[in-house]
């Protein structure tokens, strides 16, 4: 079809005055937003701005209080996902709906209208993943699978069902950049093929790049509506804070200090079979410097944050050491108290107690290192001013140390945890994901926080998926493949693409190894 | 379109975490009133015998605080335990326990005691429910077995061991063969707190217990990691929190208090060993953890209403002539309509048909 063909047919979508009201707050107040065929469009906005509302509301998932929604010119109401999905509408949600339990197979099967016979679906799913370039076993069970992994689910469900409008949230966020290249060439296919995309992503140069038209949320309403390829990514992100950005700058490091954390030949072996072993994982953190672990999720990070924490303990204590001294044996308690902070990948439910009101999470780590137990007792009044400290410190926005974990956004949780293990004033941080899923304004506070760290003589290790966030952060990037760490080089010596290359596995390759790598390339 | 739906709160209601308890207890009254009226009887009068009559005299109040204290010094126990979400279902027998090892001693030392003994006793009584609390401990901790199904089990071999005692080696030797201990000696008896009543020492014990749970809940370190663990095991291996030591320390304790109360049973009202030491104390007190919120105050209350139920169903098995399984009927509905409103607390309920689709989350 061309241009011209698609310009005469109807909307595919329209909605008009969408308004939602959830008790204490306007998620979405009178928004309007148009989606032509064929058409890839951005919905951007800050944690909190309405979009996950928004895109709930067009899968069915939640119920306008009033406005209409038109699909394909005629008025609809979409009374569940299962009505979406008839109307030809995917969703690739942010938080996957997954069965810990079953398979990708079994998965998939429960979301789609005529699975059939199992095992031509499991050929299906191979066939799609393999054109799409999403790596997936139809037959591992999912509570096997890394973040990364379980979104590939979602991804292939979708493309499975031949959707008419396919939203994605935040799809890309644990992709090597090659598959990023791959899935937009898949984006743009459906697009061609007259599938719209509604893009949610806080990734501004992936939206300049990839589409169309962007429609802007702030506060629940619409505050802008462009051609992102007009603008800059910083006119963007000021277009959807409605402030002016501060973006940290990095100054390239000078001379690095004593090494913090050493690593030396970590080998790890799980019962679980699919977990992935580390190989012989050699590094340094020197203080005063950030060094970035890049890699596709699944390939090891997991297991060695764990190993790193003290939550699985390695069989020789010396192949990891604080400040020269032999920890793999020491529990998290020791290793904290040798100066060791640590930032998990799972916020809320690892990191934080959602339960919990802050005064109480800031106890959960903080009684390693801050005053906050005395003969056996807590001092609640010295947990809640810690809290206090860390709320002012790192900007978090709440009503106080009583409120819950969990009625805090991403963002503003994850400032207060690394606000937490940072207050301490580690001799070593360790941080998993730092900005996963958190909007522009606290990933930048988050990143200052952490170069600030390194430059008061700490050490910083970033383990994470996202390269941007590694070459604003590092001045040393590592990539983590297989289980295996690439030798790690300077950050202004390399490139996006050459780590991108690392992240599909070409390096450190042993002959004997007869797994299909390097795919992509 | 239903004319009565549930829908959910945006958050856990405060109130309803202490008013369900409330709505529990009058949803049985009014069962139990219908029970009555079923059945033939005068419903008023019933309840009333059943609920008032018991509370009317000092002796009625005591025999409440003797049927409260076993209860009480379990359901606290228990209720650390399930907070962490270690499940101890075994408090009838980790009770047994105490009442074979703490009264095995008053008949050890039989005719020569002093007043040294009944501490003595108490010690091992704590001990032997502490020890049968730790089988189940290590084979959790060990090879990952469930506690409930441990500590259940053993919970009858420990009913068969007190039977085998009391027909074997505790047999009152001058007791013409009838399954029974000696009587205990004054030294090995609790004193008696209260002149006219029942009420012994095992009460000012099931305040301490109250006291000192609600300080290690509270107040302590220790209790923070019960919460977290019992909440999000995963933040408990992140901060560094030792489950293993929780799942050992929440047993051993709830062990040794249930065995205190065994112990308080056989040197308290009964004053010797019989083959029934208890009826069923230590499973009624997993009613009165959850009717008490787990909370030690709320337990303190709990278990004098469980007790009143005990008494009632006493009174009216004589009064009326019900059958015996009258009080099991009043604590069943009663945890029954405790946990059907617990549901209150997460959703609130809306009368009237909805008028447009209410939102449902998929998971």
């Amino acid at each position: 079809m061309d241009s011209a063909t698609l310009s005469n047919l109807p909307h595919r979508l329209e909605l008009r005055g969408i308004t939602k009201r959830f008790p204490g707050c306007l998620a979405n107040d009178a928004v309007d937003l148009v989606l032509k065929p064929g058409e890839i469009h951005a919905l951007l906005g800050e944690n909190g701005a309405g979009k996950s509302t928004l895109v709930k509301i067009i899968y069915g998932v939640l119920h306008a209080d009033s406005g209409t929604i038109r699909w394909q010119g005629e008025e609809v109401t979409i009374p569940n996902p299962a009505g979406a999905r008839r109307l030809g509408i995917g969703m690739v949600f942010q938080h996957f709906s997954l069965f810990d339990t079953l398979t990708v197979a079994e998965n998939i099967s429960l979301g789609l209208e005529n699975p059939g016979p199992m095992d031509a679906l499991s050929q299906r799913i191979a066939e799609v993943s393999e054109r799409y370039g999403l790596a997936l076993d139809p037959g591992r069970h999912v509570h096997n699978l890394s973040v990364g992994e379980r979104q590939r689910v979602e991804i292939v469900r979708c493309l499975l069902q031949d959707p008419k409008l396919l939203i994605m949230d935040e799809p890309t966020s644990v992709l090597t950049p090659q598959e990023v290249t791959k899935l937009f060439e898949t984006l743009r296919v459906l697009a061609a093929e007259g599938c719209t995309i509604l893009y949610i992503s806080h990734k501004l140069e992936e939206i300049r790049a990839l589409c169309d038209r962007a429609t802007v949320l702030r506060g629940g309403r619409v505050v802008g509506d462009c051609d992102p390829r007009q603008e800059t990514a910083r006119s963007l992100a000021e277009m959807m804070i409605g402030t002016e950005l501060s973006t940290p700058e990095r100054i390239p490091q000078g001379q690095a200090g004593a090494p913090k954390l050493q690593v030396r030949h970590l080998s790890t072996t799980s019962d679980n079979p699919f977990a992935t072993n580390l190989k012989d994982v050699s590094f340094e953190v020197r203080a005063g410097e950030i060094l970035g672990i890049a890699g596709v999720a699944g390939n090891g990070q997991a297991e060695l944050m764990a190993a790193l924490s003290g939550e699985e303990l390695v069989p020789d204590p010396g192949s990891v050491n604080i400040e020269g001294r032999p920890v793999g044996h020491l529990g998290p308690r020791e290793r904290r108290e040798l100066g060791l902070a640590f930032v998990p990948e799972e916020r809320l439910g690892r990191g934080a107690v959602p339960e919990l009101s802050l005064s109480e999470n800031a106890l959960l780590s903080g009684y390693a290192r801050e005053p906050l137990v005395r003969s056996g007792l807590v001092h609640f009044g010295r947990a809640r001013s810690y809290a206090e400290r860390i709320i002012g410190a790192f900007n978090v926005v709440t009503h106080g140390h009583r409120a819950e974990a969990r009625s805090l956004s991403g963002g503003n949780l994850q400032k207060f945890i690394i606000g937490r293990e940072i207050l301490q004033k580690p001799r070593l941080l360790v941080v998993g994901q730092p900005t996963w899923g958190v909007d522009a304004g606290a990933a930048a506070a988050i990143h200052r926080a952490l170069i600030d760290l390194a430059r008061g003589g700490a050490a910083v290790l970033v383990i994470s998926q996202d390269l941007d966030e590694l070459f604003v952060l590092s001045d040393r990037i590592a990539v983590l493949f297989h289980g295996r760490l690439s030798e790690s080089s300077p950050t202004h010596q390399t490139s996006v693409e050459e780590i991108g290359l690392l992240m599909g596995g070409l390096f450190n390759r042993p002959p004997d190894e007869d797994e299909e790598v390097g795919r992509g390339v | 379109m239903s004319l009565l739906r549930l829908e959910p709160r945006g958050q856990a209601s405060r109130v309803m975490v202490y008013l369900t308890p409330v709505i529990a207890v009058a949803l049985t009254l009014v069962s139990g009133f219908l029970l009555f009226w079923a059945m033939g009887f005068d419903p008023v009068k019933a309840l009333h015998a059943f609920f008032i009559a018991p509370l009317m005299s000092v002796r009625g109040l005591g025999e409440l605080a003797v049927k409260a204290t076993p209860l009480v010094l379990c359901a606290v126990g228990l209720a650390i335990g399930f907070r962490a979400n270690v499940w101890n279902i075994g408090a009838e027998g980790q009770l047994t326990l105490g009442a074979i090892t703490g009264g095995g001693l008053a008949l050890a030392f039989y005719g020569d005691g002093g007043w040294w003994l009944l501490p003595l006793m108490i010690v091992a009584g704590m001990a032997g429910g502490a020890l049968w609390a730790a089988i189940p401990a290590f084979l959790r901790t060990r090879f990952n077995a469930s506690e409930i199904l441990t500590s259940l089990m053993l919970t009858y071999v420990a009913l068969l061991l007190l039977n085998y005692m009391t027909h074997g080696p505790y047999r009152d030797p001058e007791g013409f063969a009838f399954p029974e201990s000696r009587l205990f000696e004054a030294d090995a008896v609790m004193p008696i707190l209260i002149q006219g009543t029942r009420v012994h020492l095992g009460s000012l014990f099931a305040l301490l217990a109250v006291a000192g749970g609600w300080v290690l809940i509270a107040r302590t370190f220790i209790g923070f990691q019960i919460k977290v663990i019992g909440l999000t095991p995963a933040a408990a291996g992140y901060a560094g929190f030792n489950e293993k030591k929780i799942i050992w320390l929440t047993l051993l304790l709830s062990g040794a208090l249930a065995g205190l109360a065994g112990l308080g049973e056989v040197a308290g009202p009964i004053g010797q060993i019989t083959p029934t030491v208890s009826p069923g104390y230590g499973f009624t007190a997993i009613i009165v953890a959850f009717l008490g919120r787990l909370h030690p105050v709320g337990i303190l209350l709990a278990g004098f209403l469980m007790a009143l139920s005990f008494i009632g169903g006493e009174a009216a098995q004589i009064g009326l002539g019900l059958p015996k399984a009258i009080t099991g009927v009043f604590q069943g509905m009663l945890l029954f309509f405790l946990l059907a409103t617990d549901v209150l607390i997460r959703y609130r309920v809306r009368f009237g048909a909805q008028k447009k689709a209410a939102g449902k989350v998929m998971a």
